[in-house]
This record gives structure tokens, sequence and C-alpha cells, in this order.
């Protein structure tokens, strides 16, 4: 579990949470990235879509 | 610590990156997660430790780059930086579709407004606005007629300069739906139907997927759309016009693939992965 940082709701990560990969909070829509720290994950606000962006 | 068989390089984890790591982890291969954003390359070196690089970057320049190092310092990266740059860009892959043989909707570039307009006029409305470079259906728009495009061409003036190279396509009639069929190697592995109620089919807009089965004509333009970009794992896109039958509207070379294999069923990330230490042993 962490806390969003915009509205405080808990957010349930993954049981294979990887670091890099990108959690929406179920109440605002937030978007997360998850950072390693220390052993857990740790949440920074993902980088919204870029330019040059694609598949 | 000896290398991995191979890595797979990201920017983002989406679903497929996941599975991709997944799928070698089921297959007791030894594949690394690599950060590219982590990456500091002596580009000089030589490529050591990496095996066969997966690029699954989404960020057109950060994949290019980072591929233009890697495969410069000997590493095999698949898609190759050639892939990379000619199936990134709209424009670029239309050209080389067009050389190979493969029906492709009728398109148009232009680099001003006023330009633009004529180019617009004369395909016929409606017809599509697409950026070169992107995807997910972002900023692409149909234009209705001259006044709604000269308004979203006024919009992308001000916008990056990626905005002021119109490209513009005729408005293809087909069913509501499109094709994404996934190829890895000489096989196209699974296709879908994507529907949905809007003009833009874009899973990530909501479209619905329905399994598509893959014919010998569907094959047939799939692998020479992706021999036109040198591809080697790539997601075809293609819309049934109404006359012409199969046209290929673009090439991914970093292909999302989760409703392809929720709805077929087929192990996607395992043929991926199997298909890249495959290469790393040749
Ligand atoms: N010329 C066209 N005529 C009619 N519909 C079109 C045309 N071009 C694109 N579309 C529709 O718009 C959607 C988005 O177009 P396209 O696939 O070119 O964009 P994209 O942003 O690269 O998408 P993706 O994320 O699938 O790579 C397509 O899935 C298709 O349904
Ligand atoms: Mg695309
Ligand atoms: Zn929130």
């Amino acid at each position: 579990m962490a806390s969003c940082a915009e509205c405080d709701a808990a957010i349930a990560l993954p049981d294979d949470a990887v670091a890099g990969e990108i959690v929406t909070c179920a109440e605002c829509g937030s978007s997360f990235e998850l950072v390693a720290s220390g052993g857990s994950m740790a949440l920074k606000p993902a980088q919204s879509v870029g330019e040059d962006w694609g598949q | 610590m000896t290398a991995p068989a191979a890595t797979i390089l990201y920017d983002t984890v989406r679903w497929e990156e996941k599975a991709l790591s997944g799928a070698a982890r089921r297959a007791g291969a030894d594949v690394r997660m690599l950060d590219c954003r982590s990456l500091s390359l002596d580009v000089d070196g030589e490529a050591r430790g990496y095996g066969t690089v997966l690029q699954r970057c989404v960020s057109y320049y950060r994949n290019v780059h980072s591929t233009a190092a890697l495969e410069g310092m000997g590493a095999r990266v698949i898609n190759c930086l050639r892939t990379g740059m000619l199936a990134g860009n709209k424009l670029y892959t239309h050209m080389l579709l067009r050389k190979a043989g493969v029906a492709v909707p009728r398109a148009t570039v232009s680099f001003s407004r006023d330009a633009a307009l004529g180019a617009a006029g004369r395909l016929g409305y409606p017809c599509v606005i697409k950026p070169t470079v992107g995807s997910w259906g972002r900023m692409i728009s149909r234009l209705s007629g001259a006044e709604a495009a000269s308004g979203i061409l006024e919009m992308r003036e001000a916008m990056h300069p990626l905005y002021q190279v119109h490209y513009v396509e005729e408005f293809v009639k087909r069913p509501p739906r499109d094709i994404r069929a996934i190829v890895v190697g000489d096989r196209v592995v699974a296709a879908i139907y994507r529907h949905s109620d809007g003009w833009k089919t874009n899973m990530a807009l909501g479209g619905r997927a329905e399994p598509c089965s893959v014919g010998a004509e569907m094959e047939d333009v799939c692998i020479r759309a992706r021999d036109a970009v040198h591809g080697e794992i790539v997601g075809v896109d293609l819309m049934e016009d109404e006359a012409r039958g199969l046209l290929v509207h673009e090439v991914n070379n970093t292909t999302e693939f989760k409703n392809t294999v929720r709805v077929c069923g087929v192990d996607i990330p395992s043929i991926m992965v199997s298909h890249a230490l495959e290469a790393g042993r040749r």
C-alpha cells in the first residue's frame, strides 16, 4: 500500500510491481511511477505522455 | 556476473514489458530489465553484457538514439535502428510501404497551413490529419470540412514543430473497425479487430478487441509491410477498404499486444522472447 500525493487515498500496488511501472489512483485518477527505494516501492508523479511517445 | 541472454530496454513499464519479463522467467532464461533512463554509454566502446536487446522504449528519440548507440557498439537490437527510425514515422513508413507494393491510404504532406488546406481539399473531406510520430490516437483529427481544418491547422501552427508537418490521409471507407496484426520473425502470430463507436478504434481510447483470423492475403501483406521497414517484431495496423481490400496505415516497432493476448489466447510474450533468444544464438 502507498498513498496518493494528490488526494491521500490508498493505492494498492500489484504483487509483481516493478520499478518504472505506472499506477493510477482509483480515487482521483492521478498517475504515479513506481521507484525502488530501499527494498520497497515509492511513488513519484508520472511523466505525462511525451510528444514523441509512440508504440 | 555473466552477461544475460537478453535485455528488455524500456522507459515505461507497460503490461507488455512485464509480460515479456514474465515469459523469460518461465522459460528459465537470463533476461534483464533495463531502464533506458539509467543508461550512460561510452559509445566508442563495445556493447558487453546485454545479450540481444529487445528495444521497448516508447519515446521515439530515446528509442532511436539508444538503438543507434547499442547497435553501433555491436549489440544485436530488435528492432534495429533502421526499423526504429522508419516505422517510428508514419510518412516514412507510407513511402516505403508504397514502394514495397503494399496498399496504403492516399496521403499528402504539407508544410504550412495554407498548403495543408489545399491538400485536404484535393483529398476531399472528411480526411484525417496525423502527427508523423505518435500513437494511441493522440493529436489525430478528422477534418470534416474546410472550416474545421482551418481551425485545427491554426492550432497546430502554434505547437511543437512535429505538428507543423501536416500529414493528411483520405478518410478510408471501412467497417467500424481496424486490424492489429502481430508479426514475430517470419510469422503473423495473431491478429485482432479493434471496434469502436467513435471513428478512432485505438484500444487506448476504449476500442473493443475481437480475434481476427489471419488468411493468406493478410499474412502476405503483413510480411511485406514488415520487410518494407526492415522489421523483425512489429505490429501492423490495417484497414479494410470497401473497394481496395486491405490497406496498411502503419507499422509499430514497439508494438503493444495486451489485448491480442487476451482475446486470442496466444502466448505472444513467450514467442517474442524465444525469437530474441534464438536471434542471440545465431
Ligand atoms: N485514413 C484513415 N481513415 C479512417 N480511419 C482512420 C484512418 N487513419 C486512422 N484511422 C483510425 O484512427 C485510429 C488511429 O490511427 P493510427 O493507427 O494511424 O494512429 P496511432 O496513434 O499510431 O495508433 P496506434 O496506437 O494504434 O499505433 C486507427 O486505429 C483507425 O481506426
Ligand atoms: Mg501507431
Ligand atoms: Zn488520488
